[in-house]
């Protein structure tokens, strides 16, 4: 095994990771404001992608069909909060998973009736040359979804902490009753978690597009993988979601590469349930009381 | 009437249509449809009592649906293993394996079980389908025998029907006396307060894993008969495709009702010999089925049929009294 290939290994891992970084991202921003585990992430995701792709074939220049796929997903996103979830914001947490895996089966279901069975590839943004170094190759969209992904991180970052809207929805995390009672809406807050989260994961989907193609049933895989990275970094620290995602989506590929390609998506599973069984808080979490 | 008795009646009067309904059939297609409802049915009955009195979700019964057809299917038609036993130990390694998984999930809330079930749904997917020397692939495994008891080996579809229908009529007599038993209480108890169940003494961890794996056999047993019944195993039928009709059954049926379960199961069975256009509108119906029952029926159309009857016999009573 020579370091070009270990390299190309560790590429190919980041950048798949980086994706399932945003998915755990968009899992952790909806779980911190409304405790709720939304199984229709993943679908965001494949939303991103498929509607790149319809704009793109539509005639819609790239850049442009990026940012369309995105701003319909996160429509998407606050229909899905305002239609699905506000009327039963107070059902059980099994009623709740029920309604998200319908609202997933739903969107797919739509995205299957309009654009079919097939698997479609967006053009890559900047060429397909790759760019060369210690024997590894990276392509020029490795470097787009990584600067993306840094980009997006930041933004959430100061988003959270320095404006308004993002400290009012910290402050329904913690606990929504004294945070209506601050005069912060709950209810908007609930639907903007959905709207980012929608656009965080539809933007994960779009610049990972190009790589992996797309079709109407990547979110079911894409969603689970989200999910593993949240657990890998402790439900609800969105760092640890992006974090976490990297480290599954390095240790596929490097599993993939040397152990054996045909259970690469396993891989994640077994770490997934492992933790699970394990240290359910994630490598990052802290064990955490629960009030009776 | 006590529930008992009420149970034996229901039970009694299932049997008895039951037995008579392929003498009224007129194409022998639609007994093949009801077995493959029934086999739905045993696994939705098990689902229902782990959604609806434990309180717990899972999208992995395809998982274990599929291990049960799968270990008896390999067991009998690669190693030669006589059926009965090729599905016993089916049934009880299916049995062994959800207990694994159940000890450490279970412990935590409701979307880390929902979750891990999921997981282990698609791991066992892929094992099935890239495991090919021993699972045939994708293209599945073929030459399983027929179903044989007692040395009698169920031919005709009228023979298994009966077999499958009995099995059917077991589990629901099964779960019926859980519910009203020590069992039964303690769910409804947990289901309804954990704390407050855990604060009287009942050992929540311990029932609802109870359930949990009492459901997978459930479910196991079921691939065990249809593995027998097609002679033919794929990996597509037990996937997360499957898992998720299954929840719709339930859901569709009504959580907490066995009765419910089994007309789910069977109504969504056989739509969609009924819908030509089915297999392209099924997953947003599917889709539209969950989120609506879970806003608008959250017991499901047996629920909510007993409460619409119940609200309409009430204004009928309370406007006989005005008179």
């Amino acid at each position: 095994m020579d370091l070009g290939s270990l390299l190309q290994y560790l590429i190919t891992g980041v950048t798949v990771g980086a994706t399932y970084g945003l998915t755990g991202l968009g899992f952790t921003i909806i779980f911190n404001t409304t405790g709720i585990i939304n199984f229709a992430q993943g679908e965001f995701v494949m939303l991103g992608g498929m509607l790149g792709v319809a704009a793109h074939a539509a005639g819609v220049p790239l850049p442009l069909a990026v940012l369309l796929a995105v701003a319909a997903a996160t429509l998407a996103g606050a229909l899905m909060e305002r239609t699905f979830i506000r009327p039963v914001a107070k059902a059980s947490a099994v009623n709740l998973i029920i309604i998200t895996i319908g609202a997933s089966i739903l969107i797919r279901g739509v995205v299957m009736l309009i654009f079919g069975k097939d698997t479609f590839a967006l053009p890559h943004f900047s060429g397909m040359e790759p760019i060369r170094f210690l024997g590894a190759a990276m392509l020029p969209q490795s470097l787009w979804v990584l600067g993306i992904t840094l980009l997006l991180l930041l933004g959430l970052k100061s988003f959270f902490s320095r404006t308004m809207w993002g400290r009012g929805m910290l402050a329904c995390s913690y606990d929504p009753k004294a945070a209506a009672l601050m005069g912060i809406n709950v209810s908007r807050m609930a639907m903007a978690s959905f709207m980012i989260s929608a656009a965080v994961g539809a933007a994960g989907g779009v610049i990972l597009a190009p790589i992996t193609l797309t079709a109407y049933d990547v979110g079911i895989l894409l969603g689970l993988k989200g999910f593993a990275a949240c657990i890998l970094g402790g439900l609800g620290n969105p760092f640890g979601a992006a974090a976490g995602g990297i480290i599954l989506g390095v240790l596929e590929s490097f599993g993939a590469g040397l152990l054996s390609s045909a259970y690469k998506d396993a891989i994640t599973f077994v770490i997934l349930l492992l933790l699970l069984f394990v240290r359910p808080t994630g490598l990052f979490g802290k064990g955490s009381g629960e009030r009776v | 009437m006590a529930p008992t008795r009420k149970n034996l009646l229901g039970l009694g009067a299932w049997t008895l249509l039951m037995a008579l309904t392929p003498h009224l059939l007129t194409n022998d297609y639609y007994v093949s449809t009801l077995i493959i409802g029934f086999f739905n049915a045993i696994i939705v009955v098990g689902l229902n009592m782990l959604m609806g009195y434990a309180g717990q979700i899972s999208l992995g019964h395809g998982a274990f649906y599929g291990l049960g057809a799968y270990v008896s299917g390999i067991l009998a038609a690669t190693y030669g293993v006589p059926v009965e036993a090729a599905g016993l130990i089916a049934i009880i390694a299916t049995g062994l394996i959800a207990w694994g998984i159940g000890i450490p999930t279970l412990k935590l809330s409701g979307h880390y079980l929902a979750m891990a079930t999921l997981g282990f749904g698609v791991i066992v997917s892929i094992v099935f389908n890239e495991a090919v020397e021993t699972t045939g692939g994708p293209s599945g495994l073929t030459g399983i025998p027929r179903l044989t008891l007692f040395g009698i080996t169920m031919e005709s579809d009228l023979s298994y029907y009966y077999v499958t229908g009995l099995a059917l009529t077991l589990v629901m007599a099964l779960s019926l006396n859980l519910i009203q038993s020590r069992l039964g209480r303690a769910l409804r108890a947990l289901h309804t307060s954990e704390r407050a169940a855990e604060a009287v003494g009942v050992d929540i961890a311990r029932y609802k894993l109870f359930v949990f794996v009492l459901s997978a056999v459930f479910a196991a047993l079921a691939g065990v008969l249809y593995a027998h019944y097609l002679g033919f195993a794929a990996p597509s039928s037990f996937g997360f495709h499957f898992s998720v009709t299954l929840l719709v059954m339930v859901v569709l049926g009504g959580m907490a009702s066995v009765w419910g379960a089994v007309a789910g199961a069977l109504f969504l069975t056989a739509l969609p010999e009924f819908l030509r256009a089915f297999e392209n509108i099924e997953t947003v119906l599917f889709g539209g089925i969950l989120i609506l029952g879970m806003m608008f029926l959250p017991s499901g159309l047996a629920g909510g049929t007993a409460k619409l009857t119940r609200a309409l016999l009430g204004r009928f009573r309370v406007g006989a009294r005005r008179v």
